[in-house]
């Protein structure tokens, strides 16, 4: 137990996927604007990178990683070559049920992620959640508590982001650096402030 | 062949197609360098286990490994040889294969490496070649979790299992620049002569704050500035592989001359 | 054939006029990360480079037969196996960037530059056209990575592809390195600073308060 809560510690603020590693930082620096939409992202995303982790692990151990075809009678089989190709399908087509499933059930849940939805199939963070997941080796609990924690991590940093944004609205910056740059230099010092959580451990 | 594009029919074939297209670049692609990557892969080992015995060289790495290097297997729990081909043994699997490795826990698990293979390979270093029978270091294995990652490294000790010969880190994942420096071949040669063991067989190496080792101590060595949790990962690494969970049952037999009748 | 302007505008537009990174927010996710020696981000600009030239030609050439319905699934799927393939010949023949680079060739797939230009360029334009864009969008990525990467390589460790330029105070040499430029962070402040320097000599592209 305690290991999990670690893990799930270190996934939202010592490896915070926007601010420690950078992913997701597309639709990070594009949308975060109004806390609002932020916070709608984040929980999509946090919803998508909790289904696609562990269902990416399974795919991963039961017929990609080196000898997981045992079963089927192809003991000295690796497709780990095809991961890439894999998680992408898997993320991809996650994201399709995802959208189907909250049209049909929860429309009004669909209605405040509509557009976000179908970007999240390209967003980096999810993507690098579950290269690292296969990196990392985490079984399928780890995944879980993992998936779950990079995404209310994610969600986190990206609220905060937005947050500061609509502060920095109102200062008047020199021409060049408004809008864009003062955007990226902020998620630089997020990041620096994020690392002092670096060495935590539980 | 179809007059519109979003037929069903044509969305079968063009996805169908590009399908099978995608498979045969990629299988081929794979297959083709998979040998290659194999190779690189074991080259680059050889390499780290020369470098450590500092008999790395110019030339073909392959036969300066075979010319100078032996390697064996060794089993964790009695420090006895394993005789099994050590080409064919896969030590990163077994580590993490529960039916090869044993789970490690709490105040066991220093180094937080979940889990131990039973079986380690060591490599026996012989600089005038192996016929020569002229034993010159012992390379072991060690692996620890630093700040950000798992730090692989093989240490290098001299016939006595005990002098420290050399540390190579040679796989890392921690801050470039800052804990990222236990490559340094200036931070590792201060291991150079330090003694893995104290007089009573307990690991002794000390990872001190940086600046604060002396020179003189045989278990001392300075940390690196700015990377405290990557300088105590080593530290934990030194007190797994050193304790009785790690090499001390091999490097017992060692001390009492296995390798002269070995 | 295109006219041999129009080519240059393709070519060498995105390097500084019109940069992915700089401008339209693009394909940073992966870029940053690999910025802190000059060897990594040479490589991974390569293969960036590499990937959306062959993805914007692939797609381009069977343009006109993608169902609209399937149409991103099968960008996808040409970026995916491409990346692949990439990643396979970087762990055959540059085995050692290839482990320091880990995941972050994977991330190509996801990299909005080479989905961007698959969707925006090549769906529309023909295949040498688009081979070209891939190009020049590509290089302006792999320019603007290396020079974060010259930035903190040279300050951080005092070196350029791992060679010697600033003596440091370690190695008996006068130089303190700075060790914030080698931790992830200042690879954004440099952007952001980067992007101010880009906008004060080109005011147009300066966003409206």
């Amino acid at each position: 137990m305690e290991h999990y809560i670690s893990l799930f510690v270190r996934a939202v603020f010592i490896e915070n996927l926007a601010l420690a590693f950078f992913l997701g930082m597309c639709t990070f620096i594009a949308v975060s604007k109004q806390v609002k939409t932020a916070f709608s992202l984040g929980i999509a995303v946090t919803f998508v990178l909790a289904l696609s982790v562990p269902v990416n692990n399974l795919v991963f151990h039961n017929l990609l990683a080196p000898g997981a075809l045992a079963w089927a009678g192809f003991p000295d089989t690796d497709l780990s070559f095809l991961g890439f190709i894999t998680y992408i399908g898997v993320i991809a087509a996650l994201v399709q049920i995802v959208e189907m499933f909250l049209d049909k059930y929860v429309p009004a849940l669909y209605n405040a992620l509509g557009i976000f939805l179908p970007l999240i199939t390209v967003n980096c963070a999810i993507f690098g959640a579950v290269a690292f997941m296969v990196e990392r080796d985490y079984n399928f609990g780890e995944s879980v508590v993992f998936g779950l924690g990079s995404g209310i991590g994610w969600t986190l940093a990206i609220t905060l982001m937005a947050a500061v944004s609509e502060k920095l609205k109102y200062a008047d910056m020199p021409a060049g650096v408004r809008g864009l740059g003062s955007r990226f230099i902020m998620v630089g010092l997020m990041g620096l402030g994020f690392m002092s959580f670096s060495g935590v451990s539980l | 062949m179809f007059s519109n594009n979003d037929s069903i029919g044509k969305t079968f074939f063009v996805v169908i197609a590009l399908c099978l297209v995608c498979a045969i670049l990629v299988a081929t692609a794979a297959v083709q360098l998979r040998p290659k990557q194999v190779e690189n892969k074991l080259l680059d080992s050889q390499k780290n286990v020369l470098a450590v015995t500092g008999l790395l060289a110019e030339g073909n790495i392959k036969e300066l490994y075979t010319k100078h290097i032996q390697e064996r297997l060794v089993d964790l729990n009695t420090g006895e040889f394993v005789d099994m081909a050590p080409e064919s043994y896969d030590y990163r699997r077994a580590m993490k294969a529960p039916e090869t490795s044993i789970k490690l826990e709490g105040a066991d698990d220093m180094a937080s490496i979940k889990s131990r293979a039973n079986i380690a390979p060591v490599y026996f270093a012989y600089n005038e070649g192996v016929e020569s029978g002229k034993l010159s270091a012992i390379v072991l294995p060690v692996h620890g979790y630093g700040l950000w990652s798992t730090m692989h490294a093989f240490l290098a000790l001299d016939k006595d299992g005990n002098t420290i010969k050399g540390i190579n880190y040679y796989e890392q994942g921690e801050t470039a620049g800052l804990g990222g420096e236990v490559q340094n071949p200036k931070w590792t040669a201060q291991f150079v002569g330090k003694k893995l063991l104290d007089e009573s067989g307990a690991p002794a190496i000390k990872v001190m704050k940086p600046g604060n080792a002396n020179p003189a101590s045989p278990y001392e060595v300075d940390g690196l500035s700015g990377a405290t949790l990557t300088a105590k990962g080593v530290q934990n690494t030194f007190d797994f592989w050193a304790g009785a969970k790690g090499f001390a049952p091999f490097l017992t037999k060692v001390r009492d001359g296995a390798l002269n009748n070995g | 054939m295109a006219s041999a302007k129009e080519i240059k505008t393709v070519l060498f537009g995105p390097i500084f006029a019109n940069n992915p990174i700089a401008l339209q927010v693009l394909g940073i996710c992966s870029a940053l990360a690999v910025t802190t020696k000059m060897e990594k981000a040479l490589v991974m600009g390569i293969a960036l480079t590499v990937v959306t030239a062959f993805s914007n030609l692939f797609i381009s050439l069977i343009r006109n037969h993608i169902p609209s319905s399937v149409r991103i699934i099968v960008q996808m799927t040409i970026i995916a196996s491409l990346v692949i393939v990439v990643d396979q010949v970087l762990k055959a023949f540059a085995y050692n960037v290839a482990k320091e680079l880990s995941v972050f060739v994977g991330l190509i797939i996801t990299n909005c530059i080479v989905m961007g230009r698959a969707e925006a360029y090549a769906m529309k334009t023909g295949p040498g056209m688009s081979f070209l864009d891939g190009i020049g969008n590509g290089l302006g990525y792999s320019v603007l990575l290396l020079i974060v990467a010259f930035i903190r390589e040279l300050f951080g460790s005092g070196t350029l592809f791992g060679v010697e330029i600033l003596p440091l105070v370690s190695a008996g040499g006068w130089y303190q390195p700075m060790g914030m430029m080698l931790i992830a962070p200042s690879a954004f402040i440099i952007i952001g600073l980067l992007i101010w320097i880009l906008r004060t000599f080109r005011p147009e592209q300066v966003e409206k308060a």
